[in-house]
């Protein structure tokens, strides 16, 4: 519920940056699918958890050195929206001025996700059709019939 | 199933605008935000709500296993095959320029096919994993019994 919640101000927050296909993405996807996907997979497994860890400090402590490198990461990173910034002068100028004559496709975003990154997306389906592929291979391999198994394979 | 009669009957009203919309943002995907990943989650949401409302059967009754199994590969495949027909036309791999005689049409063309290529693929990939994670504590009939 509450990553459902945090991926819908997500999704507000990629508004107002200015990054609408995102914000698209992360509203149906974060805040929608995945919090279903959650509850599904809360109804199929066990409600309570085991409680592993003997001490509570080293997991505490685990993720407070991660957190830490992380904001330490982002300390050198440029402030928002500054020209300076790697990402604002390498190719992106030139995304900016040639794509719409060279592609005829006014939403520069499509136009890079889809031809100048062709290949990038490409990948990307292929890991979406992989991912699926995964899932119906752990759970939706309907048996045959269980009391007279094939030669080949067996239900284990 | 006579109850949640509310959420029927406005799951109903919502659902041909949600695949509408869906539909929108897959082809308007060029001058607006959007696209076909975009278009694909807001089709897979589309039917996901009828799903949840409905139940994963008769969500199975109205897009069978079969027909989004394969368009799962058949989206992945439509992008694939441009960059082939590309290749054939004597380009590059997915070198859009060379599909239409002008470049720029060209290209317009080949982001609309790879485009509409990764929603099919995106949009089934999304219903089945739905699907089949929660169709899997619902028997669903004879095949799934041990």
């Amino acid at each position: 519920m509450l990553g459902g919640l945090y991926s819908f101000v997500s999704a507000g927050l990629f508004v107002v940056m200015n990054a609408v296909d995102v914000a698209f993405t992360e509203a149906a996807v974060g805040a929608g699918i995945s919090t279903v996907l959650m509850l599904s997979t809360l109804a199929l497994t066990s409600r309570r958890s085991r409680r592993s860890f003997r001490t509570r400090a080293l997991p505490l402590l685990v993720v407070f050195i991660t957190g830490a490198t992380l904001i330490y990461g982002t300390l050198d990173m440029p402030y928002y929206g500054s020209p300076a910034a790697p990402a604002n002068h390498h190719v992106a100028p030139r995304y900016l001025r040639e794509s719409v004559p060279r592609t005829g496709v006014p939403n520069v975003v499509t136009s890079v996700l889809a031809s100048y990154r062709g290949y990038d997306t490409l990948g990307e389906t292929t890991v979406v059709f992989t991912a699926v592929v995964g899932v119906m291979v752990l759970l939706g391999v309907r048996r045959r019939r269980p009391n007279r198994p094939r030669d080949g394979e067996d239900g284990a | 199933m006579t109850e949640h009669l509310v959420l029927r009957v406005v799951a109903k009203l919502l659902l041909p605008l949600i695949l509408l919309f869906s539909l929108y943002v897959q082809f308007h995907g060029d001058f607006g935000p959007g696209g076909g990943f975009q278009a694909g989650v807001i089709f897979a949401a589309g039917f996901i709500l009828y799903a949840l409302i409905f139940g994963v059967r008769q969500g199975r009754r109205v897009l069978p296993g079969w027909l989004t199994h394969s368009l799962v590969a058949v989206g992945l495949l439509i992008y694939a095959g441009t960059g082939l027909a590309t290749m054939a036309l004597g380009g590059n791999f997915l070198d859009y320029n060379v599909l239409a005689h002008d470049p720029a049409h060209g290209q317009e063309l080949g982001i609309m096919l790879i485009e509409f290529g990764v929603g099919i693929t995106v949009s089934n990939a999304m219903i089945i994993i739905i699907y089949m994670f929660a169709g899997r504590g619902e028997h669903d009939g004879e095949p799934d019994r041990e």
